[in-house]
Order: C-alpha cells, then sequence, then structure tokens
C-alpha cells in the first residue's frame, strides 16, 4: 500500500490533528509541505485539492480529501484495528459519547483556547503582531469555565468519551501541546484530573514523536 | 417506547437542525422548553443535561446527547432504518469533508448574520452593520464554494440527500428570512439546491413548527 499524503506543514495544528491520528493507527503517510511564504495554498494545484486555499489536503490513491476532522476520520475507519478503535462506530453508544465530545473540543474548547495560542505564539513568532492582552485575558476567562466541566467529567473517567481512548482526546492534542508553550500553561494545574489527563496523552509514543516536531524552536 | 424529548426553543436554529432530521426520520418527539430569557439554561436540572448549558439536548430513554451535530449524527445512526437515510451504509468521505465546511465555514457566518440581523430585532436592538458586513462579504466566498461544488454535484454528498445537506437547513432557512437571503439566490446553483431541500415534505412539517417572526420592515 502506498503512503498516504497529508499537505501541509507538519508543525500546523491542523496538519498535527490528521498525523496524530495517523500515527495512533500505525498507517504510512508522507507529509508533503505547502509553502505560504510562496502562497502555494492559494496556487491552482493546491486549490484543486482543498477549495478554501487551506491546510490539510490529503491524497489516499484516487481519494483527495480536506478539513482535517473529515480526514482524520477517514483514516481511523480504514486503518482501524483491534488495538486502534478510535471511533467506536460498532457500538451506538461510545460512538455517541465520542461525536459529543468531538464537537465539544470544535465548539466550546478550541473557541476559548487557541485564541490564546494565536496572540501569545503565532501571531508574534509568525505575523509580527503583538499579543493582545485583552483577548488573551477574555478567553481565559472562557477557557475557565470549559475547564470546569472537563474536570467533572474527567473526574469520572479517564478520557472523555469514557474509559476507553478515541478521537474525542487526539482532537484536542495540537493546540494544546501549543497552549502549554505559552506563559498561561500553569492554569492547567487548577483542574488536577484535566492536567492528569493531558500528561497521559503527551505520555503516548504518538504526541511525544510529533511534539518534538513542532516543538517552538526558542 | 417513549418519545423522544428536544429541550431547547423553537425559535433556536440549533434546535431547528435537530428537528430537520428528526422529522427526516419521521420520528415522534416532543419539545420541552427552555427558555433561554429566564436562564433556564443554567440550571442545575439542565445543566445535568448539557453541562456546558447551551440548547438543544436531546433525551432518548436513558442517553442524553448534546451539540446539535453529535444528536444528529447519533439520530441518523440509530434510526437509520426509519424515515430517509441519511447516514450511507459505506461511510462517505465526501460527506464527512461537507459535514466539517458546514461546521467550521458556512455556520461561522451564517449564525453571526442570523443574531444581527433577526434575533436583534427581536430583542429590541438592532443589527450591527460592521458585524453584518463582515460576515456577509465572507458567506459570499465561502458560497463561491459551494457555487462550485452543486454545479457538479447533485447534493453535497454526490447524488443523495444526506445528513450533510440537511445540517446545512436550519440558517438555511432562517438566513432566506433576511435580507441576505441575496447570497443564496444570487448563486444558480446553491439557490436550485436550497429550494430542492427545502421542498421536502419533512421539511415543510418542521417550518410548519416554528413560530417565525414577521419580515424585519426593509
Amino acid at each position: 500500500m502506498a503512503p498516504v499524503k497529508v499537505f501541509g506543514p507538519a508543525m500546523s495544528t491542523n496538519v498535527a490533528r490528521v498525523l496524530v491520528c495517523l500515527e495512533e493507527v500505525g498507517a504510512e503517510y508522507e507529509v508533503v509541505n505547502i509553502d505560504f511564504q510562496a502562497k502555494e495554498h492559494k496556487s491552482p494545484e493546491h486549490l484543486a485539492r482543498n477549495p478554501f486555499g487551506q491546510i490539510p489536503a490529503f491524497q489516499d490513491g484516487d481519494v483527495v480529501l480536506f478539513e482535517s476532522r473529515a480526514i482524520s476520520k477517514y483514516v481511523l475507519r480504514k486503518f482501524k484495528s483491534p488495538k486502534a478503535d478510535l471511533l467506536r462506530e460498532g457500538n451506538l453508544k461510545e460512538a455517541a459519547m465520542v461525536d459529543v465530545w468531538t464537537e465539544v473540543e470544535a465548539h466550546q474548547y478550541n473557541p476559548a483556547l487557541s485564541p490564546v495560542v494565536y496572540e501569545c505564539l503565532i501571531n508574534p513568532a509568525m505575523r509580527g503582531i503583538p499579543t493582545d492582552q485583552v483577548v488573551v485575558e477574555e478567553s481565559l476567562e472562557k477557557l475557565r469555565k470549559v475547564l470546569e466541566v472537563y474536570e467533572a467529567r474527567l473526574a469520572k473517567h479517564a478520557y472523555l468519551a469514557g474509559d476507553f481512548l478515541s478521537f474525542a482526546d487526539l482532537n484536542h492534542f495540537p493546540y494544546t501541546f501549543y497552549f502549554m508553550a505559552t506563559p498561561h500553561a500553569s492554569l492547567f494545574d487548577s483542574y488536577p484530573h484535566v492536567k492528569a489527563w493531558w500528561e497521559r496523552l503527551m505520555a503516548r509514543p504518538s504526541m511525544k514523536k510529533l511534539g518534538a516536531t513542532m516543538a517552538p524552536k526558542p | 417506547m417513549a418519545p423522544l424529548k428536544l429541550y431547547g426553543m423553537v425559535l433556536s436554529p440549533n434546535v431547528v437542525r435537530v428537528a430537520t432530521v428528526l422529522n427526516e426520520k419521521g420520528l415522534d418527539f416532543e419539545i420541552v422548553d427552555v427558555d433561554l430569557r429566564t436562564g433556564a439554561h443554567k440550571q442545575p436540572d439542565f445543566l445535568a443535561l448539557n453541562p456546558f448549558g447551551q440548547i438543544p439536548a436531546l433525551e432518548d430513554g436513558d442517553e442524553v446527547v448534546y451539540e446539535s451535530r453529535a444528536i444528529n449524527r447519533y439520530i441518523a445512526t440509530k434510526y437509520k432504518s426509519s424515515g430517509a437515510d441519511l447516514v450511507p451504509t459505506t461511510p462517505s468521505a465526501k460527506m464527512e469533508v461537507w459535514l466539517e465546511v458546514e461546521s467550521h465555514h458556512f455556520h461561522p457566518n451564517a449564525s453571526p448574520l442570523v443574531f444581527q440581523l433577526l434575533v436583534k430585532p427581536i430583542l429590541g436592538s438592532t443589527p450591527d452593520p460592521e458585524v453584518v458586513d463582515k460576515h456577509a462579504t465572507q458567506l459570499a466566498k465561502v458560497l463561491d464554494v459551494y457555487e462550485a461544488h452543486l454545479a457538479k454535484n447533485k447534493y453535497l454528498a454526490g447524488d443523495e440527500f444526506t445528513l450533510a445537506d440537511a445540517n446545512h437547513m436550519a440558517y438555511l432557512l432562517f438566513l432566506s428570512k433576511t435580507p441576505k437571503a441575496s447570497l443564496i439566490n444570487e448563486r444558480p446553483h446553491v439557490k436550485a439546491w436550497w429550494e430542492d431541500i427545502a421542498a421536502r415534505p419533512a421539511f415543510k412539517k418542521t417550518i410548519a413548527a416554528i413560530p417565525l417572526p414577521p419580515p424585519p420592515s426593509a
């Protein structure tokens, strides 16, 4: 089987979302860089893969996909094994909980946490824009409320969808990894079950491996 | 079998998102009012259903699901053999892509437009022209991608109506009641797609149950 292709820089959060799924299922893959400086993401060749001109895009033979969560589901279904069943589609209740917490990441967690990553890391380092502290403070306030809910959930279960690792947990990896590189990482100390869950995730070979390539350079 | 209970307000687009799918499946359900104006969504009995304090939530016997898109997938999967079949038996990567496009491109622009142009007048305040312009401009670019896609595909996932189309219908309905309906009507394939799916008998039933306000004065 030819390795699947993921288009976009490996450091990019939404590319890493797909890569962590590929690592967890043990699939062979190739990362094909897309040069943003050269506006490659707006080239006709890339727009044919992703009409929104964003990364990641994905190719597996004739199958060309975009949207990181859709790509990830494709990967998790195709390479599902007894050791790696991260969608639980054979069990309605479990699959429903995976879906709920996947939507929670997209619509509750990420909107609260990602602005801190953009303001503290991405804007200063990559766009030369200084941190907007007002945005940071508002986001941290929202994030505290979200983490209270996560704390209650993770006090009852080892992982978000239940007592099994799933796509719901993996979805949290890329942005949380970068959040931990901001000055606000210690926020998680106030939520011991959340912190323990994060450390459990980061101990996984997939996340250690990807984390090493993603680590912001000094 | 106890009827399904959908918690929320009948006028809420995210509640209508779920009602759309319940009606496509021909399922009996009751809407249990959770009045946002009285803060009912932040009361302990509702937080027991959705700890994030948002509508809708769905109660199906012992099962409770929240996040409207997770609820819809749960209904479409569990009740697959009832009414219209919204999720193909062989998973469709294309359907997954367009489910995500709704969530991350269409919704973030359609939702603020509906809030500014429909909800605020009901609450007695006026639309913010800058917010309206920003999201109308962005939604126009998004719908250009839809236009190109629907020129080659009858429905978002291909030949068949699926969950990807169904998830758009609530916000398309509310958007069509605003001056920004032009965004849909100016794009012939988007317009034809909307008119086709809006004519579905199950959707007529959904619309009939919504106490839509009279159109705002021009």
